[in-house]
């Protein structure tokens, strides 16, 4: 039994040890998040806080539940495949709330040129025009209709 | 000796619920998507492009990014002649108000979009220290911002330039391919409001997404094909000078 004799000091040791682990474990358990891990080395609550977002563009299916007229006007010109918010900005907050937020007219000598001022970068086939010698300074509606901008002539109509 | 042993028995409880906690998680809550079913990446026609801006202004107002900083932005590419291995490039203010007239005659202009990649196998995922930067069981490249510390590993890794430091914030900010639209069934706000059709989300999982089909039948590329990072940005007929 001699060669025990001094066995304590390797107790004492492997209590020191176990106690640092305690510790660890303790403040490990409250530090990182519950979900760390869940999928992968990330806190996995992240991915569904981040799709929580509320979002700013309503998208093209709901305009369409109410604006129907437009679409039918839109369907067979040009700008068919041009989604609404494309032109009128992010219209989220007008679809939740139709009645007092209404977006304000566009204004489409400055809107219109986004698109088809002449550049020599663009497409060749895209639709582009020198707005100063096109239009001189009339905005485009006074020719164009935006929702379907090929202009049709007077006999046809 | 037996006193400590005695303690020993007393904390173990407790050190079971410690290991409680560290195990433990909860589920993520999604009504309706499944993670599992989809495989996020974006195609960009780049014939297609006119270079209206309309996508970095959309991003802009989508996700409340800064002035002067950009989760896409629009790039114009003027190739000589003569030099087609060093394109001249300009990006005004990303894009976001169009570009001025061509100055340089001759040669090719053309504008290539550009915005997160989101790679299968992203360097930027890889060097964060904290794991705040994941790809998504989707395989969207997302940040979490709240663990975030901002110490720009990310930034740097990133062979695209594709991340930034949200100057307010001071965490990692990038592209998140709209993930809180695309987890609601819609489309990411720069494909919604690409005037053109240049931008088109693909969902590689979808056997029904059109993407396979023009995967087939045109020639695709992706950008730095030799960094191996397996990028999911698809670039329909890109000039062989974008970098």
């Amino acid at each position: 039994m001699n060669s025990f004799k001094n066995a304590g000091h390797l107790f004492r040791l492997a209590a020191v040890f176990a106690a640092g682990l305690l510790v660890f474990l303790v403040i490990r358990g409250f530090l990182v998040p519950r979900s760390f891990g869940r999928y992968g080395h990330y806190r996995g609550n992240a991915i569904a806080e981040l799709a929580a977002r509320p979002v700013n563009f309503a998208g093209h299916q709901t305009c369409e539940d109410c604006h129907a007229d437009v679409l039918q006007n839109k369907k067979d010109g040009r700008h068919a495949r041009v989604n609404c918010e494309a032109c009128h900005g992010p219209l989220a907050k007008h679809a939740d709330d139709p009645i007092s937020l209404t977006p304000p007219k566009l204004d489409t000598a400055l809107l219109c040129v986004r698109c088809h001022e002449a550049n020599g970068a663009k497409p060749k086939t895209f639709p582009q025009v020198a707005s100063a010698d096109h239009s001189g300074g009339l905005a485009c509606d006074t020719c164009h209709q935006p929702h379907s901008p090929a202009i049709v002539a007077e006999a046809t109509k | 000796m037996n006193v400590t042993r005695r303690h020993m028995l007393l904390l173990l409880p407790a050190a079971a619920v410690a290991w409680k906690y560290v195990k433990a998680g909860t589920p993520a809550s999604a009504p309706n998507y499944k993670t599992a079913e989809h495989w996020w990446g974006m195609l960009i026609d780049v014939p297609k492009c006119i270079g209206c801006g309309n996508c970095v202004r959309a991003c802009q107002a989508e996700n409340d990014v800064p002035d002067g900083y950009f989760r896409t932005w629009v790039e114009r590419y003027h190739v000589s002649d003569y030099d087609i291995e060093n394109p001249v490039v300009d990006s005004p203010d990303g894009g976001k108000k169009g570009f001025p007239p061509v100055k340089a005659e001759g040669g090719k202009n053309f504008f290539v979009p550009k915005l997160c990649n989101h790679c299968a196998d992203s360097p930027c995922t890889q060097v964060c220290p904290v794991g705040a930067t994941f790809i998504s069981p989707e395989g969207v490249v997302l940040v979490d911002q709240t663990y975030c510390l901002g110490c720009r590993y990310c930034v740097q890794a990133c062979p695209y330039g594709c991340r930034f430091i949200h100057p307010q914030k001071n965490v990692a900010e990038k592209c998140s391919l709209c993930y809180h639209r695309i987890t609601k069934g819609l489309t990411t706000a720069c494909c919604e409001s690409c005037p053109t059709g240049a931008r088109q989300l693909a969902d590689l999982k979808n056997p029904a997404d059109p993407i396979h089909e023009f995967l087939k039948t045109h020639s695709v590329h992706v950008l730095k094909p030799n960094m191996a990072t397996h990028a999911k940005v698809y670039y329909n007929e890109l000039d062989g000078s974008v970098r």
